[in-house]
């Protein structure tokens, strides 16, 4: 898993799909076909926006070869939920679910919850705690651990499962708590999912507890440096994706037209189908993946699809997707065993 | 729908109808996983299947229970029987995408989950899957469970149902936020003794105006709690008698809470063992049985009162002679019986198996089984018994428990079905989209409009 193949890999953002179960199809089955290698769903507060692993789970049985891969909070949820959780979108999509960990910054946040809200390092405290638990518990059952062995009458291998004993560290800012453990489901079928987290959130959680980091930069042409800055902190093991706001010419009108303003705080592209094939192609030979979050999610898809992506395809610079793939597959990572597992010899690097 | 639902009024009136829910346990001896064509209890295949076969015999709803910490015996997990279960409204929010019509149904803890949180997931999965949700309201909280989450087992166990109450208010405000389908959306504020909510919800009224409330408390204040909060009661009372006296008993409680005598609907857990004659239905049972209770699995039971280890004992022998140890536990093992009444329950139920001549195995299929929610025999026999059921609204349908996945609800639908069917007594198609729909329930009414909910513990 050092090295990368040099083709990258596309995501999308499905926000603007909207709840319904018609609109969420549409726009994950457009992904797909399209060629995208990964669609997230983020979760922030918004009018309309139903919850994100809910609308990945909806895609898992619709879908064969695209990740699916929500925002996931981490500052109000309990990390024994949200962990079984995603192990569970991992059964419905076949293995292909990842997580993008989220650490809650506003105050309505916390207001709903009814607790005081937190900032800075207790946010990337709760982040990493939260990664910390998540991995435990899905390493919690060993693979194998159901049995089902008729002449022992045992349905489980109770020595494949495992206490996580988890507890938050002495310095930790926010409330501290206690996760003892198994996990209420078998491992998942990654083992690990790939957990991405925003770079803002690294430093408190450390790179070797993450699979990939998406990176922000204010203006497209800063977006090559923060990659190469971040890659120089996480190394060559942990994917780096980009992130970049997207509006075409489309339907005959120009992409200035198409949008007053970005609002994405994020580095953003507007203009043809061949500019943004320019930008992607020198994006993704110094990051893994770039993540695209059209401004208009239809519109700009349907032109993705049909002019973007097949120009990428035919100067190899995407990754080629595998049919019923994982999405550990994807990112060139190994499946490992459980921490836990001692009845064969744990690889190097298992625990992540 | 309006001609389905029944306007509030002080008598009850059987519908005639029975309505059918699919109970997909995931955990407990209840499940075979020994017979060859035990299929996986975690692959999504096991869901959909189970789900679209329900789907193919016109259920009302689909039930996922919630796994909030793996049992144990003797202080390790369980190994004996089926265990490790995915995420009820994970999976539920799966199989919206491969069924049209049937309710999706999930149990919900209101101790180890937050109300706005709960309410706003409850909401995406009922807005998804076209108005098809539904909340199966559970109330259980304790230190040993409480190990796995950050708020632990807090309450005092006489404050559940206050604290649940609040809860499932500040729910149901969150549901009724929005004006319109494109807002705005009221304030919900909140402020209990056991947390406080101040939200502004996210999301729109759904096909069905919000998830249908299901609830199986069985204490006199958990049936008071389902009179005045839920749709659907899930009973623990199938035998025919017994469904009478609930049915009397809710109604009389509906109405004390200042709601309709059919307001609160009633479908107890059931489990089915059917066959072309009685006598190759007995045969199954006694095959059912066997492969639910083997022999380690009665002597892991016993274990579980004696608090000790019994594994020197005779599955086919009589009930051990040791004593219990008598241990002053808080509950610490997810099931089972505690404390000093160990040794005279011992000393009772070795008498019991002396009279009847029953070996431990023996003795424990019968404390397991559950004679009262099993219906055995042909198909026309049981579809006789359940057409009477219906006549005089005993219960408004069964939540169906099968014992094989993924294949154990195939001879209901293909079988009992039909001949529900044919006595009038069971649906011929959907009668809309929505869960609320199936079960001839009433859309609630929006509150009067405010800016801002205050709901009060």
């Amino acid at each position: 898993m050092s090295t990368y193949p040099r083709a990258g890999f596309l995501a999308i953002e499905l926000d603007g799909a909207g709840w319904a179960g018609a609109d969420i199809t549409r726009a994950v089955l457009a992904a797909e076909s399209a060629g995208f290698h990964a669609a997230t769903f983020t979760d922030a507060p918004a009018p309309g926006r139903a919850n994100a692993l809910h609308r990945a789970a909806f895609a898992g049985p619709l879908t064969r070869s695209i990740a699916l891969v929500p925002e996931v909070d981490t500052v109000y949820t309990e990390p024994f939920h949200i962990s079984t959780q995603l192990a569970s979108l991992d059964y419905v999509s076949g293995g292909r679910a990842g997580w993008i960990v989220t650490a809650a910054e506003s105050p309505e946040a916390a207001a709903a919850v009814g607790r005081p809200s937190g900032t800075g390092g207790a946010l990337g405290q709760e982040a990493a705690a939260s990664i910390e638990v998540s991995r435990r518990l899905w390493d919690s059952w060993e693979d194998g651990a159901v049995i089902r062995d008729v002449a022992t009458g045992r349905y489980i291998d109770v020595g494949k499962l495992h206490y996580v004993d988890f507890v938050t560290p002495a310095d930790f800012a926010g409330a501290g708590y206690s996760v003892k453990g198994p996990s209420i489901i078998p491992r998942p079928l990654q083992g690990q999912l790939p957990v991405l987290v925003p770079a803002s959130l690294l430093g408190e959680v450390p790179a070797d507890a993450v699979d990939g980091v998406l990176v922000s930069a204010p203006a497209a042409e800063l977006l090559v440096a923060e990659v190469r800055d971040v890659r120089a902190r996480v190394g060559a093991a942990v994917a780096v994706i980009a992130e970049l706001d997207v509006v075409l010419d489309a339907r005959g009108q120009a992409a200035g037209s198409r949008v007053a303003a970005f609002d994405g705080g994020r580095a953003a592209f507007a203009g043809t189908a061949d500019a943004l094939t320019d930008v992607l192609e020198s994006l993704l030979a110094e990051a893994d993946g770039v993540r695209l979050h059209p401004v208009s999610l239809f519109v700009d898809l349907e032109e993705l699809g049909r002019l973007v992506l097949p120009e990428l395809r035919r100067r190899g610079a995407l990754r080629a997707r595998v049919q019923d793939g994982t999405f550990r597959d994807l990112l060139g990572l190994d499946r490992s065993a459980s921490r836990y597992a001692t009845s064969t010899a744990a690889p190097a690097g298992a625990g992540k | 729908m309006s001609q389905h639902t029944r306007a509030k009024s002080d008598a009850f009136t059987p519908s005639g109808q029975l309505q059918f829910g699919v109970f997909f346990q995931g955990v407990n001896s209840g499940t075979i996983w020994k017979a060859p064509e035990s299929g996986s209890q975690t692959d999504f295949e096991s869901f959909r299947r189970i789900a679209q076969t329900a789907e193919r015999g016109l259920f009302a709803a689909f039930f996922l229970g919630e796994g909030l910490r793996l049992r144990e015996h003797l202080g390790r997990p369980h190994a004996l029987d089926v265990a490790g279960r995915p995420d009820a409204q994970t999976t539920l929010a799966a199989l919206a995408s491969v069924t049209r019509n049937i309710g999706l149904v999930a149990t919900q803890n209101t101790t180890y989950n937050d109300p706005a949180d709960l309410a706003h997931r409850l909401a995406s999965l009922d807005l998804i899957s076209g108005g098809r949700a539904a909340w199966n309201i559970v109330t259980t909280d304790n230190a040993w469970t409480g190990a796995n989450f950050r708020r632990g087992g807090y309450l005092d166990h006489a404050d559940r149902y206050k604290h649940a109450e609040a809860f499932v208010e500040t729910a149901k405000r969150i549901w009724d936020s929005w004006e319109t389908p494109v807002g705005p959306a009221r304030r919900v504020l909140h402020e209990g003794r056991h947390y406080a909510v101040d939200v502004t919800p996210r999301l729109p009224r759904s096909a069905q105006y919000r998830p249908v409330l299901f609830q199986a408390g069985d204490s006199p204040e958990g049936r008071n709690f389902a009179a005045r909060q839920a749709d659907v009661i899930f009973s623990a009372h199938p035998k025919f008698d017994d469904a009478v006296e609930f049915r009397k008993d809710l109604v009389e409680r509906s109405l004390a809470a200042g709601r309709g005598a059919n307001a609160v609907q009633i479908m107890p857990a059931g489990e089915f063992i059917l066959a072309s004659t009685a006598a190759e239905a007995a045969e199954k049972k006694e095959w059912v049985r066997s492969l639910q209770i083997g022999p380690q699995q009665a002597i892991a039971y016993l274990e579980q009162f004696w608090g000790r280890e019994l594994s020197s004992y005779d599955p086919d022998g009589p009930l051990p002679d040791t004593d219990p140890m008598v241990e002053e536990t808080s509950e610490t093992r997810g099931s089972g019986f505690h404390g000093a009444k160990a040794r005279q329950l011992a000393d009772q139920w070795r008498a019991e198996a002396k009279d009847k001549g029953l070996s431990i195995r023996q003795f424990v299929t019968s404390k397991t089984a559950r004679i009262d929610s099993t219906f055995t025999g042909s198909y026309t026999a049981v579809a006789d018994q359940l057409a009477e059921y219906a006549r005089v609204g005993a219960v408004d349908g069964f939540n169906i428990s099968p014992w094989l996945i993924p294949t154990g609800l195939d001879d209901i639908v293909n079988h009992l079905v039909p001949e529900l069917q044919e006595r009038g007594v069971y649906p011929t198609e959907y009668r809309g989209s929505t869960l609320r729909e199936h079960l001839g329930l009433e859309t609630p009414v929006r509150s009067a409009d405010e800016a801002v909910e205050r709901v009060r513990a």
